[in-house]
């Protein structure tokens, strides 16, 4: 049974006059531990994709199920991240990747007693994204890169079993996104969470991702699934990645026309 | 002289160059002092009548103090209500921003009728000009949260109460802080309007008092007052604000 199965779904966002169409009929399904990815046409969906599987938004028609149960509400054991990476200015670095546990159960009710522990913690994964000297500074002390690696950190401090990531390097210049595909998948081999990263950069999600799955345009539905055998870490510039990604950027080129 | 030591003395040089000018115009023009009495006159009622007037501003500070304590608590409670509930921000919000524009000073009399003259209008009125912008500047800063942030903290699991300890209230704080300053000010013409009115006491009386009495040198020693006590409690809270979010101020803005 996959981890994330999402089936014959319809989403209708109201407004309007009958609603704006956003998914017709979308099937998607991740299998634990798996990495995927998720590419199409601006405006496809592929956002709305991740709130389904959050709980953020319910399905209008057809099931989501994550982890053996229907979604049916917000899912603590999801973690996000965003193309902004939205750091409350207030806090320094260790404080904003601390936030997660202090709402999530069961840390919540314990996070004042274990403080230190989870400090420690917070340590801990700060210097995997080497960060860790980094960790009183406030965000507006920081880099882009630097805070986009800080909302890595939040999304995974409570251990999440599935991460959600939408466009989260899109902001970024060119080296520095690609030093952030190496920080990720270095985290998810150490800690084997479930990844779905919506992007629009298909070398970004060649690179990262164990499925590439393409996305038509509005209303939006999974048009193909492309499984990526190539041997990590992956080489950009070899000619078999270059030829999956042109055949992926061939296949979009046909959705949008479509 | 360094130029921040010419910048902290800035203010002070305006002061006295206003005052020269004023000094100065007074007498080329040869004006009547009952109509604008120069400077030195001003400094002289002032310290012929030092005693009354610290008497009458301390009662002036004690009724605006309370009057923008009530306001600040109705204020805060108001603008995360509105800020966190829709049917809330729908139905009150209209109501608050037409009332807002009832010139307070034609509510003073309605005091008056309820309360009597004194200390009880005098505090009510303070309490009415200043509570708005409270309102509204925390209504704002819940308002303006982004709306990826908080799909985060839904995401989490996070409660509407936990989403505004750990977000909402933080988030408002500049917002709150840059409305006392406003604030405080507002408060000191609502008292100084209602004890213009309905008042025996206060700077407010003491001013209409010397008005009856042809005295405008004392009305303008009033006017310094206020506007001391003014300047003062702007800076107090200018200073809290500084203490409090030096998180939200990180440069100098335009005027770099």
């Amino acid at each position: 049974m996959p981890f994330v199965d999402i089936a014959e779904v319809d989403l209708v966002y109201q407004g309007g006059v009958d609603g704006t169409l956003a998914l017709e009929n979308a099937s998607l399904r991740v299998e634990k531990g798996e990495f995927i990815s998720v590419v199409g046409p601006s405006g496809c969906g592929k956002s709305t994709l991740l709130k389904l599987v959050s709980g953020l938004n319910l399905a209008t028609r057809g099931s989501v199920i994550v982890a053996g149960r229907k979604v049916a509400g917000p899912l603590s054991i999801v973690g996000m991240a965003f193309q902004n990476p939205i750091m409350l200015p207030w806090r320094t670095t260790i404080d904003n990747v601390l936030l997660p546990l202090e709402i999530v159960e069961p840390h919540a009710s314990r996070f004042r007693a274990a403080r230190s522990h989870y400090r420690k913690r917070a340590h801990e994964i700060l210097s995997i994204v080497g960060l860790d000297g980094f960790a009183d500074h406030y965000p507006w002390q920081l880099s882009g890169g630097m805070q986009q690696r800080t909302s890595l950190c939040r999304a995974l401090i409570h251990e999440p079993e599935l991460l959600l990531l939408d466009e989260p390097f899109g902001a970024l210049d060119a080296f520095t996104r690609e030093e952030l595909w190496v920080v990720l998948q270095d985290l998810w081999l150490k800690q084997k969470f479930t990844v779905i990263l919506v992007t629009h950069d298909l070398t970004e999600a060649v690179y990262l991702a164990d499925t590439v799955h393409v996305c038509s345009k509005r209303p939006g539905r999974i048009v193909t699934s492309q499984p990526v055998k190539l041997p990590r870490p992956r080489d950009i510039y070899a000619p078999e990645f270059v030829s999956l990604v042109r055949s992926l950027k061939d296949h979009i080129v046909e959705v949008r026309a479509a | 002289m360094t130029s921040n030591r010419l910048e902290s003395a800035l203010p002070w040089l305006f002061v006295l160059g206003l005052l020269a000018i004023w000094q100065l115009g007074c007498a080329a023009f040869s004006i009547p002092a009952f109509v604008l009495p120069t400077p030195t006159l001003i400094a002289v009622s002032l310290q012929q009548h030092i005693g009354p007037i610290i008497e009458h501003s301390w009662v002036t500070l004690a009724r605006t103090l309370a009057g923008f304590a009530i306001a600040v608590m109705l204020g805060v409670a108001l603008g995360l209500a509105i800020g966190s509930f829709r049917f809330v921000y729908r139905g009150l919000y209209p109501v608050l921003v037409g009332f807002n524009s009832i010139p307070k000073v034609a509510v003073v009399p309605v005091f008056v009728i309820w309360f009597g003259i004194g200390t009880i209008p005098a505090v009510l009125t303070a309490f009415l000009v200043s509570f708005f912008p409270i309102a509204v500047n925390v209504a704002t800063g819940l308002a303006t949260i982004e709306p990826e942030l908080l799909d985060v903290m839904r995401a989490l699991g996070a409660s509407k109460r936990k989403i505004l300890m750990k977000i909402g209230l933080p988030r408002s704080m500049p917002y709150f802080f840059a409305s006392l300053k406003v604030a405080i000010t507002l408060a000191f013409v609502g008292t100084i309007i209602s004890e213009t009115v309905a008042s025996n006491s206060g700077i407010g009386y003491l001013m209409m008092a010397a008005t009856a009495n042809f005295d405008t040198p004392l009305v303008f020693a009033g006017l310094i007052v206020i506007a001391v006590m003014g300047i003062v409690m702007y800076a107090l809270f200018a200073m809290i604000e500084q203490r409090m979010t030096f998180w939200a101020k990180r440069g100098e803005g335009l005027m770099a």
